[in-house]
């Protein structure tokens, strides 16, 4: 068997995964990174809005600050964050994208003069001044109080992780494609590698390494309509929970996005709405006004998806042979502005819906999209539960998203974290030594080859893994989606725990050689049902609304008992997961306090309590 | 009425001995809106699970699926069966290595060129985190980003005359990829510099003008104006370097 030694092993080479990387090389460390495709073709290259730093270079953005972006955040978040990892991210942004300029970013830039832009399908006028010419410019985005979205075109993501590649390729990092880690090799205590199959052949080997990173994005595929890629499967998040000692932080917080195309799931971007878009009902007529007079399609994305479907739920929904669904329209922002500036807009209208959007409307409708919850680290970025085992990205919840993450804050992330916590990792590596056990690691892979063979001989069942992940797709889908009741999430746990038992029975119809793809959906089946019962669970627990966990039979947001953050394990040989509870944060810099959209009471904490939290300055 | 689609597969897999090239016909009734992602997906989960294929962001982003459909190299993402007759033939793409059925290896393709033409900005420059970013006119960001769109699907690659008669033909994506560096005015290489790397039969000079990889790039990228573009730097460094000895 092939043995790999590195001082850091990243799992994932998206954008996260790559600036950990990158950080830890910089120090001279030797670093491999697994990703399972091609690097560049990581989710991360998908996002077309844009990264949040508080660069106030553009007439909109004046007056911006690291103060205000940390603010936003927090708000954003409904004050489920940890308000120190929020103010370490807001404070690196403005220079993390600066370094991204340095290393190739073709970031937009300020062109002085007047132009025009549209706000609710209005059109304004706004003059960018001759001294910002050539600095980083920026967009609007929902959530937010100032235009503070760095951008390339509509192409963000593709143009940083080229960047960032690129900047992989200079500094000679093993960037190790077409390969899945099924396994964390650990003692219950340290972490140090994993046992991965090649993608290639089919073949198993050991990575043996001082510090492991997961870095493999969000789980939106255990949904069955979801923006993610396909690899956004969950396969870093089962490795570290089927340890039994590491957590999933808050779980129940799943993001949906309110303009998923129909049918596919395809995202347009946020931008269409930031440029000016707007949302029509089946009589054509706007109604994010009526709902949210003050930021209408602008505001947060939890708060769009829920009127978009209580607006359906009251029968101005367009129906149609895939459900019901509303319409984004953009056809005022006429040729050149769709033509440039959201030109994957027009090309998905082109090629997945035959739209174009200059002259017809586009049909949208919540999708699942990003997963605040993720495997739980501390502000390091270091996991609960194992030494030596990181986490960066949307695999992590590391956690400035809480329950709401505001757009442009997930790209921003990625290498904002990436860069802290790669620094975090390099202290960690200097100065720690570590030793690998034979027995440890020959027993790790031993049990992978086992669950291999008899999910090729039939022994444990001839279950059909892909029907198996419909049915807890399906579930997630009725019990798990933008709002959730006592009802619906007791009916969801008890399906997924059918489910559960049909995961561990499921058998291979093919022969699972090589790069066979069923043996890979079986391998993480039974770990992806886990995942969609800690989210059931959580949520039937979390009585009340914060963010994207909305409760219709538990409308406020209670202060007073639920300020707190969710922590999922699964305990080897349980049945379901065991739910402990961690304050949201140390301290707070901002009180809990309204958000200033999306309408709900708040149940308020007691107010002597947050004032002994709060941080001194 | 729905049509009746006829899929004619390439099928192999190396990791299988008793596996032979052949191709194999599956039959599926086509749906509204059916994409060959969709139409894959199905053959995989419904009628074969050891079909091999790939596919990420199934939203023509990521360059993950491209093939050869009825003949011409594509994304199957955003490939449309509507816009196909009933009978469909998919081949993996040819020049790259084959992992098995319609998967090929351009990871390892692609990761090489980035080493060949030193794809990354040179520059002399430390990064100083305190101060402002360098300016940049808007136009030139927008023109580096006009080549950087490019998704390294390899469909330009598999289209190319060049590229199939000689492996060591560099191809219009590494081309492209040498034309967004020249551009940027961050990156302190010479013509000089980017002769050594592309001023060969390898390299610009080895391109028959056949038109092939424009004509199949799925992000109309102006892959024929670059390689015009190179071809004319590069023909003029080599008169420069003729007169220097």
């Amino acid at each position: 068997m092939q043995t790999y030694y590195s001082d850091l092993l990243v799992i994932g080479a998206g954008l996260a995964g790559e600036r950990v990387a990158v950080e830890a090389a910089q120090e001279g460390f030797d670093v491999i990174c697994l990703s399972i495709v091609p690097a560049r073709r990581s989710h991360s290259s998908a996002a077309q809005g844009g990264m949040q730093a508080a660069l106030g270079n553009c007439a909109k953005g004046e007056g911006d600050n690291v103060d205000v972006h940390f603010g936003d955040t927090v708000r954003g978040s409904d004050w489920g964050c940890d308000q120190e990892v929020a103010r370490l991210f807001a404070d690196a942004a403005p220079i993390e994208m600066r370094r991204l300029a340095h290393w190739g970013v073709p970031w937009n830039r300020v062109v002085p003069g007047k132009s025009f832009y549209f706000k609710g399908g209005e059109k304004f006028e706004k003059e960018e001044k001759e001294e910002k010419r050539g600095l980083i410019t920026a967009r609007s985005f929902g959530g937010t109080a100032k235009w503070r979205t760095c951008y390339t075109s509509d192409g963000t993501g593709h143009a940083v992780m080229c960047t960032m590649d690129n900047r992989c390729a200079e500094l000679g990092i093993n960037v190790f494609d077409r390969k899945e880690a099924i396994s964390l090799i650990h003692d219950g205590d340290k972490c140090t590698g994993a046992v991965v199959r090649c993608l290639r052949t089919g073949e198993l080997e050991v990575y043996l390494s001082k510090a492991t990173s997961i870095c493999t994005g969000g789980f939106g595929r255990i949904y069955k309509a979801t923006t993610n890629a396909v690899i956004c499967d969950g396969g870093g998040h089962i490795i570290a929970h089927d340890t039994g000692v590491v957590p999933i932080g808050n779980p129940e917080a799943i993001q949906f996005h309110p303009t998923g195309i129909v049918p596919t799931d395809i995202l347009v971007t946020e931008g269409c709405r930031g440029d000016g878009g707007t949302l029509l009902d089946v009589n054509e007529e706007r109604f994010m006004n009526i709902y949210e007079p003050e930021k209408a399609e602008l505001a947060s994305r939890d708060v769009v998806s829920r009127w978009m479907t209580h607006h359906m739920r009251e029968g101005k929904g367009v129906k149609s042979a895939y459900g019901e669904h509303l319409w984004l329209d953009i056809r005022h922002l006429g040729d050149k502005h769709i033509s440039t500036k959201l030109r994957e807009v027009d090309e998905i209208c082109h090629h997945f819906l035959g739209v174009d959007p200059r002259t017809q409307l586009i049909p949208v409708r919540p999708t699942q999209h990003y997963t605040m919850a993720g495997v739980r680290t501390n502000k390091d970025g270091a996991v609960y539960g194992l030494k030596g085992l990181f986490s960066a990205g949307e695999a992590a919840c590391w956690d400035m998203h809480g329950f709401n993450r505001l757009g442009g804050n997930s790209l921003a992330e990625t290498v904002v974290a990436g860069g802290i916590i790669g620094t975090k990792i390099v202290e960690f590596l200097k100065g720690y030594e570590t030793d690998f056990k034979t027995a440890v690691v020959a027993e790790a892979v031993r049990k992978e080859q086992d669950r291999i063979e008899k999910l090729r001989s039939g022994a444990n069942g001839k279950e059909n893994v892909y029907k198996v992940r419909e049915e807890m797709q399906d579930a997630l889908m009725e019990g798990c989606f933008v709002f959730r009741n006592d009802a619906g999430l007791n009916k969801c746990i008890e399906t997924l725990q059918g489910t559960l038992d049909k995961a561990r029975k499921v058998g291979l119809v093919s022969d699972g050689l090589g790069a066979n793809h069923e043996l890979a959906a079986a391998l993480k089946i039974e770990g992806q049902v886990k995942l969609g019962l800690c989210i059931a669970k959580a949520a039937l627990e979390r009585t009340e609304s914060r963010g994207s966990h909305n409760r219709e039979d538990y409308t406020a947001r209670d202060d007073k008992n639920w300020l707190n953050r969710t922590l999922a394990y699964w305990r080897e040989g349980a049945d379901m997961p065991e739910l402990q509870y961690e304050e949201a944060t140390p301290g707070y810099e901002i009180p809990p306090g309204d958000r200033g959209y999306g309408g709900g009471s708040i149940i308020e904490a007691d107010k002597a309590e947050i004032e002994a939290k709060m941080f001194k300055k | 009425m729905s049509r009746q689609l006829e899929f004619d597969i390439f099928r192999y897999n190396p990791q299988d001995k008793g596996s032979v090239p052949h191709m194999q016909t599956f039959v599926l009734d086509e749906t509204e809106n059916m994409t060959l992602f969709i139409a894959l997906n199905r053959l995989r989960e419904e009628q074969d699970p050891g079909l091999i294929f790939d596919f990420c962001c199934r939203a023509g982003i990521c360059g993950a699926c491209a093939m050869v459909v009825n003949g011409k190299p594509r994304l199957a993402c955003q490939t449309k069966t509507v816009d196909l007759p009933e009978r469909i033939t998919l081949l993996p793409l040819p020049v790259y290595q084959l992992i098995g059925d319609l998967s090929v290896d351009t990871g390892s393709w692609f990761r090489e060129m980035y080493q060949t033409t030193e794809s990354w900005i040179h520059t002399n420059k430390t990064f100083d985190p305190n101060a402002l970013e360098e300016r940049m006119e808007n136009e030139v960001a927008e023109q580096i980003y006009e080549l950087e769109r490019c998704i390294e699907c390899g469909c330009c690659v598999a289209a190319c005359g060049t590229a199939r008669l000689r492996d060591d033909f560099l191809g219009a994506a590494s081309l492209n990829r040498v034309a967004r560096f020249v551009v940027d005015p961050r990156d302190q290489r010479t013509d000089r510099d980017y002769f050594e790397i592309i001023g060969n039969d390898e390299g610009i000079f080895g391109c028959m003008g056949l038109l092939g990889c424009e004509d199949v790039c799925p992000k109309s990228l102006p892959l024929q104006n670059q390689l015009g573009f190179l071809r004319r730097k590069m023909g003029i460094t080599a008169i420069k370097e003729i007169f220097r000895k």
